[in-house]
């Protein structure tokens, strides 16, 4: 498969792009392989990438193209084989609370309440806080994903979008720079999506942290993100192109998608995966 | 399945539509131990077994005694088996309480370290298959005293199964609970108290409840050592020097039914500690 970067129709995405010497957040030529018995598998290729302070980015590509391995290395939960990703001018190296993630399944601890999660983050990320201020943080996230009522129910009480929730809400407590998303509403039903995406949305305009988030959902991202990456199709997978979604924000679900802007946008990006960079289901 | 009825839940039942009702689940190991006491009765009756008849327990004098007067006390070792009993659980409760401390100690340790654990495993699998009366010898040599002797066989039988579930339990904290320290930075203390212990639980207690059993299993090879002392154990073998068959049995059936007690109580203790987890 060619990994030839076409020039896209829609706004050149070079535009967009910081330029990359000062970037918030910048991936510098960053190859990762893993060996196998096989030889290397070289997973990413040689990625360059810039991320502007206060972006949200959707990250979209088949499954196996590297993804959660490009997230984590800005998380630190994964290291580069070859080049870097660099915040802040600091080059990364582990995990860290400005960078923090919202984990595929949930990663809450069942034996405590919402409450009790969301708290052990706050105090174990800034301990020094009064008491007082620590609870206050806590419950202003609880109640801004709407979790007031519940807070004092054990984990294993909530339903999948409640827990989501709650990992939002803890995310979000400690303040991060970065937010880390991967894939975070895949388990959810089509309405409870929908609200969580809404929710998210309003979270973020008053935050506005910088967001990273892997979706398999053509449609989330174009509400959601700013830019939208496209990978290639692993092994060896490179960003293919990067889409510029340029509604304007405050976004209502219902006047996105009656701009012909968004089926464009749709199509562009249905084309490159469908098309260009189609799954071969028969090379696994 | 036993059809449910069609009632109200909390509709009050006469007691005996109750034992009817329910007879599904009180019947069948009624009729087993029935039947079992009853086979046995007339195969000592007719001289098949040379084992006394369960009624015999009842009819003659030493075991009957035994049975009535569990809290008898004529000084020294002619004590009523509640004594016996409380003697023997003490130190039960000396080797399991130091197994316990021991092995969840360890068991977090090579847990946490592979390396460790790489180091000591086959030492460990090979240890806990010495059954608990061929440590009574070593025991013996190792302490030169009966008393620490009889803890430390109980220690060594019970500490494995707590030591190899805990080491267990703390390798299967999900990856995703980790990430969470480390992406949050908590400190190792926080790690273990919030989220080591609370997911390792449901092992330790399994391991917990396994070794409680094993404990007083290892009580007949731990006091056997210990001639001369208050026990059920020593209870046992002082009969059987003594060919007092019917106290044997006594014996042996009065050590069942408080490893029973043991094991259920664990088994509602786990229940209370670690709920549906």
């Amino acid at each position: 498969m060619s990994t030839l970067i076409q020039p896209a129709p829609m706004g050149a995405p070079a535009s967009a792009a910081p330029p990359p010497g000062d970037a918030f957040l910048r991936f510098e030529n960053v190859s990762k392989v893993y060996p196998t018995a096989t030889g290397p598998y070289t997973v990413l290729d040689a990625i360059d990438m810039a991320v502007n302070q206060g972006e949200f980015m959707c990250v979209i590509g088949h499954s196996g193209c590297g993804k959660s391995t490009l997230l984590n290395m800005v998380s630190g939960f994964a290291t580069p084989t070859e080049g870097q990703v660099i915040l802040h001018g600091n080059r990364i190296t582990k995990p860290g609370p400005d960078r923090m993630v919202v984990f595929q399944g949930y990663a809450l601890l069942p034996w405590f309440t919402a409450y009790e999660n969301v708290y052990l983050a706050v105090d174990s990320v800034k301990p020094d806080l009064p008491e007082r201020e620590k609870k206050e943080i806590t419950r202003e996230h609880l109640a801004m994903v709407g979790l007031t009522e519940a807070a004092e129910k054990k984990i294993l009480q909530l339903s999948g979008g409640m827990k989501q929730r709650v990992a939002i809400a803890r995310a979000l407590a400690i303040r991060p720079e970065v937010l880390i998303l991967d894939e975070p509403f895949g388990a959810l039903d089509a309405i409870t999506k929908e609200e969580l995406q809404e929710e998210l949305l309003t979270i973020w305009n008053t935050q506005k942290c910088t967001v990273l988030m892997i979706t398999h959902d053509i449609d989330e991202a174009l509400f959601l993100a700013d830019r939208l990456v496209m990978m290639t199709n692993g092994p060896a997978a490179k960003i293919g192109e990067i889409m510029d979604i340029s509604f304007p924000r405050p976004r209502n679900r219902e006047e996105i998608m009656e701009d012909p802007l968004y089926y464009d946008l749709r199509n562009q990006a249905l084309d490159f995966l469908y098309s260009r960079f189609a799954h071969d289901d028969t090379a696994d | 399945m036993v059809p449910t009825s069609s009632r109200r839940p909390g509709a009050s039942i006469s007691p005996l539509r109750w034992l009817t009702r329910s007879s599904g689940s009180w019947l069948p190991p009624l009729l087993g131990t029935g039947g079992f006491l009853l086979l046995w009765q007339i195969l000592s009756s007719a001289g098949v077994i040379a084992l006394p008849a369960p009624s015999s327990l009842f009819t003659e004098e030493r075991t009957r005694t035994l049975i009535f007067y569990p809290f008898y006390d004529r000084g020294g070792l002619d004590k009523g088996l509640f004594w016996q009993t409380m003697a023997s659980l003490s130190r039960v409760a000396q080797g399991y309480t130091l197994a316990a401390l021991v092995g969840i100690a360890v068991g977090i340790t090579i847990g946490l370290k592979p390396t460790i654990n790489r180091a000591f495993d086959p030492l460990f699998q090979f240890l806990r298959m010495v059954a608990p009366l061929a440590w009574v010898p070593i025991a013996l040599v190792l302490f030169q005293n009966n008393q620490p002797a009889a803890i430390f066989v109980i220690f060594i039988t019970a500490i494995w199964p707590i030591l190899i579930n805990t080491a267990e339990g703390v390798r299967q904290i999900p990856q995703d609970y980790r990430n969470v320290a480390l992406v949050l930075q908590m400190s190792s203390r926080r790690f273990f108290t919030k989220v080591l212990i609370p997911s390792a639980l449901p092992y330790i207690f399994t391991g917990l409840r396994i070794s409680i059993g094993l404990a007083w299993l290892a009580i007949i090879a731990a006091e056997i050592v210990m001639p001369g002392t208050l026990g059920i154990g020593f209870f046992i073998w002082d009969a059987y020097q003594q060919n007092y068959v019917g106290e044997i049995v006594l014996g042996v059936i009065w050590i069942g039914a408080i490893g029973l007690v043991l094991d259920r109580l664990m088994a509602w203790l786990q229940t209370r500690i670690s709920p549906g987890q």
